[in-house]
């Protein structure tokens, strides 16, 4: 019997924690200010990821994706992360 | 005693730390390349500065998974000396052999420089022939050096004596001032609590050749030199 799999699209958002200086983004954010936006407040750039996973239904797919973050994408030290999972549109990772 | 240097894709002080350990100290030392299983020859590992897979994702993410950084790892677990760095301090936090994590720099500026580092601790074999309390002149050359810890995990630190180097002014003072990068605590290097894996973002395989006109860090490689031949003389 033939073992039907579904493909899935992970988006996943890598941020540093809070507590972690983002240098980066106040650099960024000045530079806003000296475009003349005064309005910008505290400024943090991540990682954004995309990748599509095959599985059977999608709380083995968001399983393995939870684990992938925690192994590869994300250093849980500095980072956290979060995904959306959505059936890919047929013929999408092929 | 036998050498072992990692070599990543995008390694580039692995031949500097050859120089010192084959041609400075004559001791054997061999490169290993990333795809190696299998270290149990060497006594001690060395993890080069450089930019291992181009420093993908995060600096050391990559180069985590090698079969050469697992066959580390269980090097490691044995109780041999590990040494990571710049880059190779980098790898052993991603690996989790130490403790906390390197990120951007503060102002963020890749620096190269000549800064002072204070030796916090001289009883491990990595720092035994140096003074305590010593101020000794490093290189550094890094665009992520800046170290951070937790606050639980800095007390644990602490509370083991793991912070063997840390930034200072010329005349030893820790401060604000002397601080490179932004570092927790001004720290430039550590260990982990059985003292065998150490990382540090300074470069001392860059000050150990007369030539170069400094040698401030041939104590380091000297020092584990005389710790294995004394057990050697045990054994």
């Amino acid at each position: 019997m033939e073992i039907v799999t579904q493909t899935y699209q992970a988006k996943i958002y890598v941020t540093l924690r809070p507590s972690v200086l983002d240098p980066a983004g106040t650099a960024v954010q000045t530079g806003f200010k000296q475009l003349g936006y005064d309005n910008v407040g505290p400024t943090r750039i991540g990682n954004y990821v995309e990748l599509t996973v095959s599985a059977a239904d999608e709380a083995a797919a968001s399983q393995q994706v939870d684990r992938m973050c925690d192994q590869l994408l994300a250093n849980p030290v500095i980072e956290n992360y979060r995904f959306d999972l959505q059936l890919a549109p047929a013929g999408a990772a092929k | 005693m036998k050498f072992g240097v990692l070599v990543f894709p995008g390694s580039n002080c692995d031949r500097d730390v050859v120089l010192v350990t084959r041609d400075l100290l004559k001791q054997p030392t061999r490169m290993v390349w990333h795809q190696e299983t299998d270290i149990s020859d060497l006594d001690v590992v060395v993890i080069p500065g450089g930019f291992s897979y181009g420093d993908y994702l995060r600096c050391g993410a990559i180069s985590r998974f090698s079969p050469a950084m697992q066959a580390t790892i269980a090097h490691a677990e044995q109780g041999k000396l590990v040494l990571g760095i710049c880059n190779g301090f980098q790898v052993l936090t991603e690996s989790g052999l130490l403790p906390g994590a390197l990120v951007r720099n503060r102002d963020l500026h890749f620096i190269c420089d000549r800064v002072s580092i204070r030796v916090e601790r001289t009883d491990l074999s990595w720092t035994q022939t140096y003074q305590p309390k010593q101020v000794v002149t490093l290189p550094i050359a890094h665009g992520e050096g800046c170290y951070y810890a937790d606050p639980d995990t800095l007390r644990e630190l602490q509370a083991h004596q793991q912070i063997l180097f840390r930034y200072c002014t010329p005349s030893g003072e820790v401060n604000a001032e002397a601080n490179p990068n932004g570092s927790v605590e001004n720290i430039a290097g550590i260990c982990n609590r059985q003292g065998n894996v150490v990382g540090m973002m300074p470069h001392p395989e860059r000050a150990s050749d007369p030539t170069l006109g400094n040698t401030d860090g041939l104590s380091l490689f000297q020092g584990v030199l005389e710790s294995l031949s004394v057990q050697g003389a045990m054994a």
